[in-house]
């Protein structure tokens, strides 16, 4: 039996569901799970894995690690693999994963896959499959002489079990090693958006060139208030300087899979439609009945959106 | 100052790409190879580094078969670059293998004093190399860049966090920093520069040079295959009203997604 560790995220006091999926999976393969947390919430919340399927569970709670740094969190998870020397390492493809893990990834001379959607485990080894440009086409990824298999999962793709309140995680403290870091973060400044980034959404509207002018985009923005969405946009209006490129969903954008997408006057040009259509339910809003949005879309309504919208946000404050 | 820019072909955003029939890969036909757009952003930012810094000396390198990807080389000498080297490699190679490879190119070459890259090719997205490349090379890194300000020993950078934040960091001037959308606007090549840039050196570097092979990739893909055929779409019809009630009943009865 080998040891799969899972990187473990928190958000709001809790453990994040992209990291329970990944939990769920791994007991189901039979191996031994151990979990990792950093921060100051990590002692407090690595039990609550073992609800899971993780037996144990490893954490360095310093608080320097509460916010993202490429060096500390390298330092830290570092230590945390060399104790439990892993076959396989998952984490859900959160910003501060995909950043940290590939650079863990070299100094183990292992391999990465990242940004893969389905996950199967056969002995020691686990095989994965990922959408390659932007989802145009889907292959299956396969490790070879890797001494650790760093996997990196999109959220949102795979079921988190029921939980057993009965079952904890024992837990282990490491210390943060006392290492200079090359990184200083100076400041963050937050987004003038405070809704969750579109690739870990459930729901997301998405606007284009069809609302017009940018002042238009507060008509999805008052949508999305009331559906809980996070607001996406095509790159047409990325370009035009209508929004901000963090809200660009396509090729050269975010690669999003929410539940529900709903296009509000976005054509679909191909980079788009990569971007978006392994989202599971898809309503495209649109006056142009052949848009190419139509071809991928689950419902669709021809007409325009500007004064769809509206409507559409009052209908949906009836039922929630 | 030596400047290193790492670069990668990739199909153009706009292709339609089909698998082929035994699942070994994409048809390479009926589309445009392109510079990986993130890299554009890469190469204008050493560009401008230059205009700057007139002892500054560029390569641009790229890494895959060779007669197909020279083209993204000759790309990058037109917008500027002096120099190109060209790693003949498989297209198959992974980020693991094509880090190594940067790394062992950058030994040979005697280091760079700043390594660029984009944050991401387009066409597997598996945005490692940039951070791999820093590991092998004991440097620090920065992804996700939108604005560098270069010094003489650290720099400032600004990394787009997730939902449109900023994380603004101080790093070594030596550092291997990947470019996003918003880092600059990248030129387009010149006339005279496509004319110069075919008369600019490439220098042909094969994996074996490297002490490395084929073979040294740690993963492997496999079954290309399209994705599912989504189902037929359910036009709403009627006037607004009628439509968005239509639909929002729906999204709760028919596809439980509210």
């Amino acid at each position: 039996m080998s040891k799969i560790l899972v990187f473990c995220e928190s958000a709001n006091g809790n453990i994040k569901s992209s990291s329970l999926e990944l939990i769920t999976a791994a007991k189901a393969s039979g191996h031994e799970v151990v979990t990792c947390l950093l921060g100051s919430e990590a002692t407090s919340l690595a039990p609550s894995s073992g609800n899971y399927g993780a037996t144990s569970s490893v954490v360095c709670s310093d608080a320097s690690l509460d916010a993202y740094n490429s060096d500390a969190y390298f330092n830290a998870l570092e230590a945390i693999i060399e104790k439990v020397a892993p076959t396989i390492v998952l984490a859900s493809g959160s910003a501060p994963a995909r950043d940290v893990f590939p650079k863990l990834a070299a100094k183990f001379d292992s391999g990465v896959a990242a940004d893969c959607t389905s996950i199967e485990f056969n002995g020691d080894n686990v095989k994965l499959s990922k959408p390659l440009y932007s989802g145009k086409c889907i292959a299956d990824v396969d490790f070879q002489n890797s001494k650790i298999q760093f996997v990196l999962m999109r959220p949102n793709q795979l079921p988190v079990g029921e939980a057993d309140t009965s079952a904890t995680a024992t837990v282990e403290e490491v210390a943060l090693p006392a290492k200079d870091l090359r990184v200083l973060i100076k400041e963050i400044v937050q987004g003038a958006s405070k809704r969750v980034d579109l690739t870990e959404a459930n729901i997301i509207v998405s606007g284009g060139r069809g609302l017009k002018e940018a002042s238009n985009f507060k008509l999805l923005e008052e949508l999305a208030d009331v559906i809980g969405a996070s607001v996406g946009a095509s790159r047409a209006v990325v370009d035009a300087g209508w929004v901000d490129h963090s809200m660009q969903v396509g090729q050269t954008g975010k690669t999003v899979a929410p539940s529900l997408y709903i296009a509000c006057g976005i054509s679909g040009a191909i980079q788009h439609l990569a971007g978006m259509s392994s989202s599971k339910v898809i309503v495209a809003i649109n006056t142009d009945k052949e848009a190419p949005i139509f071809q991928k879309a689950t419902y669709g309504i021809v007409g325009d959106a500007l004064e769809v919208l509206p409507v559409l946000t009052e209908e949906f404050k009836k039922i929630l | 100052m030596k400047i290193l820019v790492c670069v990668k072909q990739v199909p153009d955003t706009t292709a339609k790409l089909v698998t082929k029939a035994d699942g070994s890969g994409i048809e390479e036909r009926g589309f445009k190879w392109v510079m990986n757009p993130y890299d554009e952003f890469a190469v204008e930012e050493a560009l401008q580094i230059k205009k700057e810094n007139a002892a500054a000396n560029i390569t641009v390198v790229t890494l895959g078969p060779k007669a197909r990807v020279v083209d993204t080389l000759r790309t990058a000498l037109a917008m500027g670059c002096d120099e190109a080297a060209l790693i003949d490699a498989p297209a198959e190679a992974d980020s693991y293998l094509t880090a190594n490879a940067l790394s062992k190119f950058i030994e040979k070459e005697g280091g760079y004093d700043l390594i660029l890259t984009g944050k991401q090719a387009i066409d597997a997205s598996q945005s490692c190399v940039t951070q791999m490349l820093a590991e092998n090379q004991g440097l620090a890194h920065a992804n996700i860049v939108s604005k560098l300000d270069l010094g003489a020993e650290k720099s400032i950078v600004e990394r787009d966090l997730s939902g449109g934040a900023k994380e603004v960091s101080e790093i070594p001037a030596k550092s291997v920093v990947g470019a996003n959308k918003g880092l600059n606007t990248p030129r387009y090549a010149s006339l005279p520069g496509i004319m110069k840039a075919k008369k600019k050196p490439v220098n042909e570097v094969s994996l074996s040079d490297l002490g490395l092979s084929d073979s040294d990739s740690k993963t492997k893909l496999s079954a290309y295959r399209m994705p599912a055929e989504r189902p037929p779409i359910k036009f709403l019809d009627g006037e607004a009203a009628a439509q968005t009630s239509e639909l929002v009943k729906l999204l709760r009865e028919e596809a439980k997604v509210i």
